[in-house]
């Protein structure tokens, strides 16, 4: 009886593949074409910007012309072989490029931050739905995000921010924990220019000229002219979501209107392995975007 | 030539041993078999035997009459594998994605077949995507139904938790013969009439039909997932109290998972090996929702932390979130849970809990979906 064998699909497992195999072995685009969804793709990193101590931009190169660039809020599967694959969000993309805005906190995440430009990440993707422009056109958009959540946010934030017209109205609250934590501090300024920025950290220091409170603290700053027109995007930690939407259902901003993004652990990003599952929903398939009054429902 | 067999009476055939090692044989030109083999002394408890499955090659080395631990599933769902080979000069899927091979005959009772539909619902439909490794097994699988017989259920110890006529999953289709546990050999039907070319010489017809349960041991009560999601709704499911007697009585190991015949979340991680660290593998294993760290992201967050919490969230997936995306109800109750878990948890008893907390909803809504 063979019985320990069951899982061992057979000695010739890793043997030697033929000429004209479609696994892309020897190459360093391993599977591509091949239809296999977990096989990944190499972009070389362009540039890296350091954000904080311990966030940083990495910046691809994006074939723009085979495909078409994500959207703000999907996210890709990065890999580094013999490290391991995680789940990462876009912060921004065009036609030849692919921004990330990864925080270091993982054994995947630490092992890019040791890449320099040059090197290679390794990606599948994009997944999840992310945020469609076309939503928010002609309307008041307000977003909020909560530290690493104004990645997931930063493209969406400069498309319309640059383009005067597109919303009526941008208003821009991000929180931080402290001022060594802000992000994107060139963007923020550059926003100011189409957009109502308003930057807030739990714990300032003697330097920081800005206002100190959690998040919801500047809610009630914000003007609504337009209720029936407008749209609320709360991206962040758990906590800072779910007290956040409150504070602008306090506004008297029907659920509805409000849209956040969800992250979970993942090991796939297609609905196979489990873990993001909330209720019948799965986070990489049917998110991360999801609408305030289905996220509220869909308890863990 | 043997004739072909016509009608459902002439599909019956008694084999002796000797005669059902010959059938295994000509089997195994074609075929890998997977049945339940009994593992002697590596049960629960001292002195105590393990059912489950393994490759086999004669009659004897199968075990017709219990209940295995384990589920087929590890058949089609290894408990580890590779997804892929990592060299210095690239990266190379398995070969399992690109030959063929032999065929999977899968030998298994009715609710173990509903449970691999369970798992094509998630490896081959749920999102755009395919489970490309799931898939390759999937193609060569070839059903050999275990008869349970309409008191199968509670024929022996190993049978007393099962609770498939409850779940709607007692009977079954989709296989090519089924097969009953004789004194001397075995009991065969031939539902794909193309397997008779297997069959050896001195097969017996019989007027052998196979038969389905037709009562459980302990019935349950499984509750409408419409009426669940109402109580969901109105917040009298998920903030029922039986909830927290989960939180001190499961330990979190997970038996009640890698049992399952439908469980099939993994994660994935990659190796090095240690005799050349330029080399490696990304591998997935079984990974499940009682267990810590299940839900783990890097930076520290994390879901459903008491254990009365993933109960909840297996419950719901098992009998009510499943049901509400595929149509069925992913539990298919074999009761390998109940069987397997150390501190004598009943699911089934839980799905009972569940639906006295949902009846209880419905006498007080009444039936205005909206009326609280």
């Amino acid at each position: 009886m063979t019985h320990v064998d069951l899982w061992n699909d057979s000695p010739a497992s890793s043997r030697e593949c033929a000429e004209d195999c479609r696994c892309g072995h020897g190459s360093e685009e391993p599977g591509r074409g091949s239809g296999n969804p977990y096989a990944f793709r190499s972009l070389r990193i362009r540039d890296i910007r350091v954000q904080t101590e311990q966030d940083a931009t990495f910046r691809l190169e994006w074939p723009g012309d085979e495909v078409p660039p994500p959207r703000s809020g999907q996210f890709f599967q990065v890999s580094l072989p013999r490290i391991g694959e995680a789940p990462l969000s876009v912060s921004d993309a065009g036609r030849d490029f692919l921004e990330m805005t990864i925080r270091r906190v993982g054994r995947v995440t630490e092992g890019i931050f040791a890449c320099r430009p040059g090197d290679a990440l390794f990606l599948r993707g994009p997944y999840g739905n992310g945020f469609d422009p076309r939503d928010f056109r002609g309307r008041h958009l307000v977003v909020a995000a909560g530290g690493t959540g104004l990645a997931p946010v930063k493209g969406l934030i400069s498309h319309f921010a640059s383009r005067a017209g597109e919303v009526t109205r941008l208003d821009v609250l991000a929180g931080f924990k402290t001022p060594g934590d802000v992000l994107f501090r060139e963007e923020l300024e550059v926003w100011k220019k189409g957009a109502a920025v308003r930057v807030t950290v739990d714990r300032g220091t003697t330097d920081w000229t800005g206002p100190v409170g959690v998040i919801t603290t500047l809610v009630p700053e914000l003007a609504f002219p337009d209720p029936e027109n407008l749209t609320v995007v709360v991206v962040g930690p758990p906590l800072m979501m779910k007290f956040t939407v409150l504070a602008f259902l306090d506004r008297g901003v029907p659920l509805g209107r409000i849209r956040v993004s969800l992250e979970r652990r993942m090991s796939c990003g297609i609905g196979k392995c489990g873990h993001c599952k909330i209720m019948d929903r799965y986070v990489c398939l049917d998110g991360p975007v999801f609408g305030a009054a289905e996220a509220l429902a869909l308890e863990d | 030539m043997r004739p072909m067999p016509g009608n459902a009476a002439e599909r019956g055939y008694a084999l002796s041993e000797v005669s059902c090692d010959a059938l295994l044989r000509e089997f195994r030109k074609d075929f890998r078999i997977f049945a339940p083999v009994r593992l002697e002394g590596r049960g629960r408890f001292s002195d105590t035997d393990m059912v489950r499955y393994g490759e086999i090659r004669n009659f004897r080395e199968m075990e017709l009459r219990e209940k295995s631990l384990f589920s087929p599933k590890e058949v089609l769902f290894p408990p580890s594998e590779t997804l892929f080979h990592f060299a210095e000069t690239g990266v190379r899927e398995p070969s399992l994605l690109r030959e063929d091979g032999k065929g999977l005959l899968v030998l298994l009772r009715a609710c173990d077949i509903a449970g691999v539909d369970r798992l094509d619902a998630i490896f081959l439909g749920n999102g755009p995507e395919k489970d490309p490794y799931y898939e390759a097994r999937r193609k060569r699988v070839v059903f050999a139904l275990i008869e349970c017989g309409p008191l199968g259920a509670s024929r022996s110890g190993s049978f007393g938790s099962c609770f498939c006529v409850s779940m709607g999953t007692n009977r079954a289709s989709g296989y090519a013969l089924v097969l009953r546990p004789e004194d001397d050999g075995l009991s065969l039907f031939l539902e794909d009439p193309a397997f008779a070319a297997y069959l050896p010489p001195d097969a017996v017809r019989t007027s052998y039909a196979p038969s389905f349960p037709l009562e459980d041991p302990f019935p349950v009560r499984v509750p409408d997932p419409g009426d669940m999601s109402r109580a969901v709704r109105e917040e009298s499911l998920f903030s029922a109290a039986f909830w927290k007697d989960y939180d001190s009585r499961c330990i979190a190991c997970g038996r009640c998972n890698t049992v399952c015949p439908t469980c099939s979340c993994f994660t994935t991680y990659d190796v090095t090996y240690e005799e050349n660290a330029s080399a490696g593998e990304r591998r997935r294993v079984w990974a499940g929702c009682h267990v810590d760290r299940f839900t783990d992201m890097a930076g520290g967050h994390r879901f459903r932390e008491k254990y009365g919490a993933r109960m909840r969230f297996k419950t719901m997936h098992k009998i009510h979130d499943f049901h509400l995306r595929f149509g069925r109800h992913m539990c298919v109750g074999c009761g390998r849970c109940d069987d397997a878990c150390p501190e004598y948890i009943s699911f089934a008893a839980c799905i009972d809990r569940v639906s006295r907390v949902v009846d209880a909803a419905a006498s007080t809504g009444g039936d205005d979906h909206d009326a609280r």
